[in-house]
């Protein structure tokens, strides 16, 4: 077991180096010059090749990746070019409101799609299912930015029940994290159907019902603790998915999170932030795997991890 | 055949292919059927105050905020979405079989390296990735699908990865073997056949996935750029009026929706039709 985890540990440190290897790659690429950009228009060539050495950009780019490498091991992903502050102090004040907009969304996700899904296997064919069927395609056909604009404009603009965006309580947070949990959810209802359907038909169910349990209980006490089991490492990995609409979802609604912090990094072109976001994520989609890989085999017994 | 047949008798399959020929004439001709130009500005176009015509009799579907006619530009932005759908699915779904097969057939360090690469892939947030390529290049139509096409072909390339392993297992690839068939031989008239159904069901599903992903990037404002109209970036254009002119966004959007839930609906379609496995499941 501890070989195990330490083998994934270790792996998963790798798949990180790689990822800002690749992406510090991919903006040393970047034709426009920061440089440039912090000293305006009217700056001499000399003034903007002082900045340059400055910053450090006038090394190859395996100087400055280890240089940015040697940073990061003590917790310093470098200052951004335009606010003019640390990224980690950027990053943190940007950390919370996207962590409380994740949790949200992935609580509606999992509420709307398990109830659906548990409906949708115990009366299969019913309306529940239909919902669930055309709730899983619209999931993923529909771009977040346009379920977000149509909530905007139905709940906020037409019902006034909802502020328009921006940060602030409760109810600044349920049109986004909405958007984000009910396009989510058809594919939890979609696995927690299958998975239900496939406990169901499990022999310690008909022997459950056959001691004379009530329907209610067998389903509540013994199919979905059952059923949820292959859940569980979904939400691990939905996390990458999940990124990519916070960066959507926080610029509709302007909902000052990691993913606008991103969003706008790119356009100033910022590449300390922009790295440091994709850092971020990077820990998050790795550490979700990771830890969703680790669960398994703990809920799971039957999942023998020496086969990995 | 019979597979078509069968795929044209479900009522949903048939109404998405409908909707796709129509999105196809429509691009195809788009010169000929769209009611003006698209990139005209008309001054009756705009009401006395400046702002965009609802739908009505001259305007179809109204007016965007310069006075252009909103059918035309929708028009002449099918064909940018089907274009960027096709190019950038045909090219990840090329990188992702080719991968794919190479690292589940040669295995060895090769294949473990390329596999590897691609859980990499896997943990890059795919939208991020995207923005940031396409704010590295000049967005032009082409670069607008190549980068998508570098960021989709990953999840093809893990299932070709696994069924190609699968399928080197089985006995009559060990047959060919020992009868002298050579790799290439093996890789091309045994592996390649029995892997075309999920590649074609792939082909189909991922156009879904790239016209949402152009119409995101379009949206962000770093995917195709104006005039090109496109009917992500006609959303892109409007956002700051969608709360007095919702056509704007909605008209376009719905076109979206729905020719990315027409995509889907087909490939799900022939999945089931063509993998025997599945039948009954559901």
């Amino acid at each position: 077991m501890l070989t195990f985890i330490g083998r994934r540990i270790g792996y998963s440190l790798l798949i990180l180096l790689g990822v800002s290897l690749i992406t510090y790659l991919l903006l040393f690429m970047l034709p426009a010059d920061p440089a440039r950009q912090i000293a305006g228009r009217s700056a001499t060539p000399e003034v903007v090749a002082g900045i340059r050495a400055q910053l450090g950009l006038d090394l190859p780019f395996y100087q400055q990746y280890a240089h940015y490498l040697g940073n990061l091991l003590q917790g310093d992903l470098g200052r951004s070019y335009i606010q003019r502050s640390e990224v980690t102090e950027l990053l943190g004040s940007r950390l919370q409101p996207s962590l409380e907009l994740m949790a949200a969304g992935i609580g509606f996700e999992l509420l709307i799609g398990i109830s659906l899904g548990v409906i949708a296997a115990l009366r299969r064919g019913g309306i529940a299912d239909r919902l669930l069927t055309a709730l899983s395609f619209i999931g993923v056909s529909a771009p977040q930015f346009i379920a977000a604009m149509l909530f905007l404009y139905f709940f906020a603009v037409q019902l006034e029940w909802f502020p328009m965006g921006g940060y602030g309580g409760l109810k600044h947070l349920m049109l986004p994290a909405l958007t984000l949990g009910l396009l989510g959810s058809g594919w939890y209802s979609r696995m927690v159907r299958s998975s239900m359907i496939e406990v169901l038909h499990q022999d310690f169910i008909r022997t459950a019902r056959a001691k004379g349990l009530s329907r209610a209980r067998v389903v509540l006490r013994h199919v979905l603790p059952n059923a949820i089991v292959p859940i569980i490492p979904m939400i691990g990995i939905d996390i990458g998915v999940f990124m990519g609409g916070l960066v959507v979802v926080e610029s509709v609604f302007g909902w000052p999170g990691i993913g606008q912090l991103a969003w706008q990094a790119i356009q100033q072109v910022d590449i300390p932030v922009i790295v440091g976001v994709t850092t971020i994520c990077a820990v998050a989609i790795v550490l979700g795997n990771l830890i969703a890989d680790l669960v398994i085999p703990l809920i799971d017994p039957r999942i023998d991890i020496k086969k990995h | 055949m019979s597979t078509a047949v069968a795929l044209l008798r479900r009522p949903t399959v048939a109404v998405s292919l409908l909707y796709i020929v129509l999105v196809v004439v429509l691009a195809a001709l788009a010169p000929w059927l769209s009611p003006f130009d698209p990139s005209e500005q008309f001054i009756e176009g705009l009401s006395m105050e400046g702002a965009p015509l609802a739908p009505g009799d001259i305007y179809w579907l109204g007016t965007d905020l310069l006075g252009r006619d909103l059918l035309s530009r929708l028009i002449y932005g099918a064909r940018t979405s089907l274009f960027i759908g096709l190019v950038a699915n045909g090219m990840a779904v090329l990188i992702g079989t080719l991968v794919g097969l190479t690292a589940g057939f040669l295995r060895g360090w090769l294949g473990s390296a390329l596999m590897r690469f691609t859980d990499l892939m896997m943990a890059f947030p795919a939208l991020l990735l995207a923005i940031a390529l396409s704010a590295i290049f000049q967005p032009s139509v082409w670069i607008v699908a190549l980068v998508i096409a570098m960021v989709n072909w990953v999840q093809v390339a893990r299932v070709i990865y696994s069924e190609t392993i699968a399928l080197s297992a089985r006995d009559f690839v060990a047959v060919e073997r020992t009868l002298g068939a050579s790799s290439l031989r093996i890789l091309f008239s045994h592996l390649l056949p029995h892997l075309l159904p999920t590649i074609l069901v792939w082909a189909t599903l991922g156009i879904s996935t790239t016209v949402l992903l152009e119409a995101t990037l379009s949206y962000l404002g770093v995917g195709v750029q104006p005039p090109t109209p496109s009917w992500g970036n006609i959303i892109f254009e409007s956002q700051t009026y969608f709360t007095s002119a919702p056509w704007l966004v909605f008209i376009p959007g719905a076109a979206i929706i729905l020719l990315s839930l027409a995509f889907n609906l087909v490939g799900d379609a022939l999945r089931d039709e063509l993998d025997p496995t599945l039948q009954g499941r559901s």
